[in-house]
């Protein structure tokens, strides 16, 4: 159970949004954000005329990793041990904080610096950590507030997405004693950075997550917009780089591919203004010792579903985030995972079983922008609907499922749809029904069942007084 | 040509007027349309859902009913988009290798109405009559997984009598969705919201698509709102003409 809690949704997701939608400073938060990133992501896309050929070779690379990735992991070790560094097998969340508090301990140390990464908040590192004594410090801008405002992430690469300027200020004059603060982002920065540069020169280990780690030369590569990550990557006398065993890349060439998909996906930039490349340690330079723990925690039952294995490909550069119309209205928290969006809508239901996640694979119209845009190519409708049927199986093989009333009314409707004389029985029976409902030609209330949630806002079109097949008949 | 129409289950119940346009076009333009009465569902709602038990049901009986058509013609792109996209890895996934043979056959000669007129029999000018200032909502079917590009909106910039004004930020997904609307209420009427607020910024008196269920989203929100911008499909836009105006 703990092994997943930082994924499992409390409760379903439209409960959740419902709450959320209401909240008129995140929605406006939240659609300038999107707005603006969206705009940036389209310039620097338009700018390749090869970006669908690197969509396909990104998706290309992938794949080719995903069906052979025991043999590419085993190298991976190998590649990163020649290098001098060390390798960590975890196969869930626990066993992972178990290998990287024994590490921190085994140095003596009581606090470490970390560079932002969704995966270690995915194994709920930071918790794990204080449990055993040790101060963990977000050196991420964003992750830095929402650390010190106690919140979790609402954007997978713009944590704190869901909170605005003065919002910010207002949290850094109450937890960090500074008075005088004005609300410009200069101002803001300034004192984040007094604060963290004293936890860089200190620290004796960092944590990090990875873009990417490179089988064939146990090179690990870390983007990022300031500079903070690289002081982490750098300064501290012990790194450990907690990495998703799907972040792996066959070789380094197809690195080339990648840092050209990531930066104008995510930030809509050319290049990231900070890519880190190391790969083992270097004596006199850098970290002393490098440990990179590989991690599980449910990804191998994703790569055995054969549809749901493509979710294996993402780059978490959140770009589907952005153009997604359901996340910009409900903002990340609905979504209670620290995989929010789109991506989270296929990707926690698939680490934590459907049936810890059910509404999820649901937390979509199907517009299909987030497949759009996507730079691997990862169908995310096609995958939603996918889980969608593994929901309801899961569900029908319940009593209380079996008959709920979704189930028993698409079921009576397949089975009406499967005749025709049926149907137009059907057509006819419903026409009488809905008589006492129909004013002026439109159903302005139903009073229970699905249907009522669609009139709360919006009237409905009845059934017609003559359907198109009894007048077809007539003129023939 | 021999046009067979589907009409789709949602049409046929509730929005017949846009399958008698789509018959009126076609017959206008010297096309043959049969309508075969065994037809129901494509299954869009099920598979959509999940329920892929049913809709493979509906799969197989859409196959069966249209098997040896010429062409078949359906207004609405979603569920030309559900035949076209998903039955094949249905069919497939049913194991049943007469049932994916068959619908190879079916597929490639299964259109959207737009996308027939324009891109097979190369027309864009109908010979319609609209005197009327429409905007067009192109449905999230019609942009991204069925590509139709800009065929309505050719249809309509031929039609005599239309103002045609642009929407504003026109690509985004209106909140239908499917049982999505209802399944999650609150934000499929957030982003209706949305919506209706680039719509109602047009002043246009009419918004057309190609697809009815997008529109009945559209439409509910602003009749609810007695707005006075009324949802029509492009298939009765393009049927109407100066001696028969729209039905
Ligand atoms: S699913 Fe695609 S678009 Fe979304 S975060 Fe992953 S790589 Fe980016």
């Amino acid at each position: 159970m703990s092994a997943h809690g930082s994924m499992i949704p409390r409760v379903p997701f439209e409960e959740a949004a419902r709450v959320a939608i209401e909240d008129t400073q995140l929605r406006r938060n939240l659609g300038k954000a999107t707005t603006t990133i969206r705009a940036k992501r389209l310039a620097v896309v338009n700018e390749l005329s090869d970006w669908e050929a690197l969509r396909t070779a990104g998706a290309a690379i992938k794949d080719r990793m995903l069906a052979r990735m025991d043999e590419y992991l085993l190298q991976l070790e190998e590649s990163v041990v020649r290098a001098g560094g060390k390798v960590h097998w975890a196969s869930d969340a626990d066993e992972a904080n178990r290998i990287i508090v024994e590490l921190v301990r085994q140095r003596g140390a009581t606090e470490v610096v970390k560079v932002k990464s969704i995966t270690t908040d995915e194994i709920r590192l930071n918790e794990a950590l204080s449990n055993a004594g040790i101060n963990a410090t977000e050196s991420d801008l964003a992750e830095f507030i929402i650390q010190l405002a106690g919140e979790a992430s609402s954007h997978i690469l713009v944590p704190a997405i869901h909170k605005n300027r003065s919002e910010i200020r207002e949290l850094f004059m109450r937890k960090l004693g500074v008075t005088n603060l004005s609300d410009q982002p200069a101002a803001l920065a300034e004192v984040a950075r007094t604060f963290l540069r004293e936890r860089f020169l200190t620290a004796d280990v960092a944590v990090s997550g990875a873009n990417f780690g490179i089988a064939e030369t146990g090179s690990v590569c870390v983007v990022e917009s300031e500079g903070n990550g690289r002081m982490c990557l750098t300064l501290p006398k012990v790194l450990i780089s907690v990495m998703g065993i799907e972040k792996m890349l066959p070789t380094w060439q197809d690195l080339e591919v990648f840092l050209q998909l990531l930066p104008r996906s995510s930030t809509g930039e050319r290049m990231n203004p900070y890519t880190n490349l190391w790969t083992g340690v270097t004596p006199g330079d850098g970290p002393e010792e490098f440990h990179l723990v590989l991690l599980d925690n449910g990804r191998t039952n994703v790569l055995a579903d054969e549809v749901g294995r493509q979710t294996l490909r993402c780059i978490r550069c959140s770009a589907c985030l952005n153009v997604c119309p359901v996340y910009s209205r409900t903002g990340g928290h609905s979504y209670q995972s620290v995989y929010p969006g789109p991506i989270g809508a296929i990707l926690t239901p698939q680490l934590v079983g459907v049936e810890n996640a059910p509404s999820l694979p649901y937390a979509s119209s199907l517009c299909g922008a987030c497949y759009e845009v996507c730079p691997v190519k990862i169908n995310i409708p096609e995958v939603l609907v996918h889980l969608r049927g593994k929901v309801v199986r899961e569900k029908r093989s319940r009593l209380r499922g079996r008959y709920s009333p979704e189930s028993l009314g698409l079921r009576a409707l397949g089975w009406t749809f499967s005749d025709a004389s049926r149907y137009e029985r059907a057509q006819r029976t419903g026409r009488r029904a809905q008589k006492p409902l129909v004013n002026n030609g439109w159903i302005e209330r139903v009073p229970g069942g699905a249907l009522s949630g669609w009139t709360g806002a919006r009237d409905l079109r009845p059934i017609a007084q003559q359907t198109f097949r009894e007048w077809w008949k007539e003129r023939k | 040509m021999k046009v067979s129409l589907f009409i789709t289950c949602f049409n046929d119940t509730i929005f017949p007027e846009t399958g008698r346009a789509t018959v009126r076009l076609l017959e206008r333009l010297g096309h043959e349309v049969d309508f075969p009465l065994e037809q129901t569902c494509c299954g869009q709602m099920h598979f959509n859902t999940g329920y892929q038990e049913e809709a493979l049901v509906l799969a197989r009986r859409f196959v069966k009913v249209f098997g040896g058509a010429e062409a078949v013609v359906a207004p609405s792109v979603s569920c030309v988009g559900l035949v076209r996209d998903s039955y094949l890895p249905l069919a497939e996934e049913s194991g049943d290798a007469e049932l994916v043979a068959a619908v190879r056959a079916v597929v490639p000669r299964v259109y959207e109405l737009s996308e027939f007129l324009v891109k097979v029999l190369g027309v864009e000018d109908v010979g319609a009559y609209y005197p009327h200032r429409v905007t067009y909502h192109p449905t999230c079917h019609s942009l991204r997984a069925m590509r139709l590009g800009d065929a309505p909106l050719r249809l309509l910039r031929a039609v005599r009598g239309l103002e045609l004004v642009e929407l504003p930020e026109a690509t985004e997904c209106c909140g239908f969705g499917g049982t999505f609307a209802v399944k999650n209420a609150d934000t499929s009427v957030a982003m209706l919201g949305d919506k209706v607020r680039s719509v109602l910024t047009t002043r246009a008196e009419v918004c057309s698509a190609v697809d009815n269920s997008c529109l009945m989203q559209i439409g509910g929100g602003l009749h609810r709102m007695r707005a006075g911008v009324r949802t029509v499909h492009l298939a009765e836009i393009l049927a109407s003409t100066e001696e028969e105006p729209a039905l």
